[in-house]
């Protein structure tokens, strides 16, 4: 596998220019959290290193990745709750290509179960998401993200309204990814959780691009 | 009363027109299950109005052959929905404005056109007219249903997937937009197959009032698809019967009997009813 790198990337919305002269690489199997305040630009890299937004400059090496291989688990996610669909199947639409003549076959419900297992869900499979808490619709969110079994995966802010049994299970997950050798790259704000649990740091402010500095405990990114 | 119920059918023109409606009642409520799900009910109101120039149209040229209007209908209501969806997507979801603008021109220009031939019952065009469903409408409307339910069942995981995250699907499938399309086109084949038995107001009611009925009675999706054809069966049945023996319009009757059910359903359903609110726990 080779690094995901990026040379000099300029992100826009519009005119204005989000992130400009970005250069960085992120080597295969590492762990990164990506932080920095609200509005600095974060969402916008990840989609971008997802191949979700446009370069306004520069280029994104994936290292010969796929979108298949690449899972985004996207903020705040916009899922409409109120769908009449099972944890399962949220789980399941995502473990196969879907086509016309595609089924879900036995392996892939197989995965499905033993994702939702992973997450702490293996009673409610069969519930509708309405019927979730926000922290457990994470958990679906983080079964779906492993069956989709990509190499690179992209968190944005994946423990907001979560609380703190879950955010651990969620975390053992993330080491689970990573000693799997995927490269996992995630939005934080809790400067606190990314020191103890993340070997590398990418912070973005309005001018320069960071790498394994954080500012000092007890300061806050925002 | 058994007359009453049974009268009506003793008539070639009226199990045709049954057979036909039975044909829309399979095909069309599980698309209005989506319609609803993707909060796209507006786009249907759009396309009842946006068919009309098309079948006018289509008159003009060729008299009133069905094959002729229902083509014009079909072309019309494709253009309406890509219109739309590409408004949508211009306006970030904000298009409802402008989709009302949509179809007030397009019944307008409707009305207009079809007031030029005067072989053409206006009344008829909009709110149906059973005597005219002859084997040709018949055949059109069993012809939609056998291409829409089999066609629906092969995009049906990639059009939950697209209902439930179009941002998802777009990330990793990145084809929403081809099933997006052919349901779009199933959604137009259906509205306009029913026009000379419903009317072309009408024919949506068939699709949207039997869908919006069915989220008080089940919470799966497949049980809200089954619900909705129930219930539009029993509105076909039911409006025939009311049409006949009190001389309205089949259109207007049918939507009026899916009306009554919606609001049953709404009242006691087991789902968000007003009986549910009122007594939780019974
Ligand atoms: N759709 C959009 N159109 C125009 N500007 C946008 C859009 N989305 C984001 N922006 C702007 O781009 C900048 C970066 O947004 P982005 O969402 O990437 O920030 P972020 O770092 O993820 O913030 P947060 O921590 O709040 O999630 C912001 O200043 C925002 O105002
Ligand atoms: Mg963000």
């Amino acid at each position: 596998m080779k690094p995901i790198t990026l040379d000099k990337v300029e992100l826009r919305h519009g005119a204005r220019v989000i992130v400009s002269g970005l250069s960085a690489a992120f080597a295969p199997g590492s762990l990164t959290a990506l932080v920095g305040s609200n509005g600095s630009g974060k969402t916008t890299l990840l989609r971008a290193i997802a191949g979700l937004h446009p370069l306004a400059g520069g280029r994104i090496d994936r290292g010969g990745l796929m979108p298949a291989d690449i899972a985004l688990l996207a903020q705040g996610s916009h899922l409409d709750r109120s769908f009449p669909i099972t944890c399962r199947d949220v789980v399941a639409l995502a473990a196969t290509r879907l086509g016309p003549f595609r089924s879900i076959g036995k392996d892939r419900l197989a995965a499905t179960r033993a994702a939702l297992a992973r997450v702490g869900l293996a009673e409610m499979e069969s519930r509708p998401i309405q019927a979730l808490s926000a922290g457990q619709f994470q958990r679906v969110l983080f079964a779906r993200t492993m069956v989709q079994d990509a190499s690179l995966i992209l968190l944005d802010e994946p423990f907001t309204a979560v609380d703190t049994a879950t955010t651990r299970l969620l975390l053992s997950v993330i080491a689970d990814w990573h000693a799997q050798g995927r490269t996992v790259i995630a939005v934080l704000h809790d400067l606190e959780l990314v020191r103890h649990h993340f070997p590398h740091t990418l912070m973005l402010t309005r001018q320069a691009a960071l790498w394994d500095s954080l500012p000092d405990a007890g300061l806050q990114a925002a | 009363m058994l007359d009453f119920l049974l009268e009506p059918f003793a008539l070639g023109f009226m199990r045709r027109a049954l057979a036909g409606c039975l044909a829309l009642s399979v095909a069309a409520p599980p698309l209005g299950v989506f319609l609803v799900l993707r909060r796209m009910s507006l786009m249907s109101d759009v396309l009842q109005h946006g068919v009309l120039p098309g079948i006018a149209i289509g008159a003009i040229f060729a008299g009133l052959s069905f094959w002729a209007m229902g083509l014009g209908g079909v072309i019309a209501g494709l253009a309406v929905a890509v219109l739309a969806g590409w408004l949508a997507r211009r306006t970030g979801g904000r298009e409802d404005s402008q989709l009302a603008g949509m179809y007030l021109v397009a019944l307008a220009a409707g009305v207009a056109l079809i007031s030029t031939q005067h072989s053409i019952d206006l009344t008829h065009l909009l709110f149906g007219n059973v005597l005219a469903v002859d084997n040709t409408a018949l055949f059109g409307m069993a012809g939609v249903a056998t291409v829409a339910l089999p066609a629906l069942a092969l995009i049906w995981r990639p059009l939950v997937l697209e209902s439930l995250d179009p941002g998802f699907m777009a990330a990793t499938a990145g084809k929403g937009g081809v099933w997006h399309l052919v349901f779009l086109m199933l959604v137009v084949l259906c509205v306009v197959s029913g026009f000379v038995a419903l009317g072309t107001l009408m024919s949506v009611g068939l699709m949207m009032l039997p869908a919006i009925a069915a989220r008080h009675w089940s919470e799966s999706l497949a049980g809200q698809v089954r619900v909705a054809v129930l219930l539009a069966c029993l509105s076909s049945v039911g409006g025939l019967i009311l049409s006949f023996n009190l001389d309205i319009p089949a259109g207007p009757a049918i939507v009026l009997t899916a009306g009554g059910l919606w609001l049953l359903s709404l009242l006691t359903g087991p789902r968000g009813s007003l009986w549910r609110q009122a007594m939780p726990d019974a």
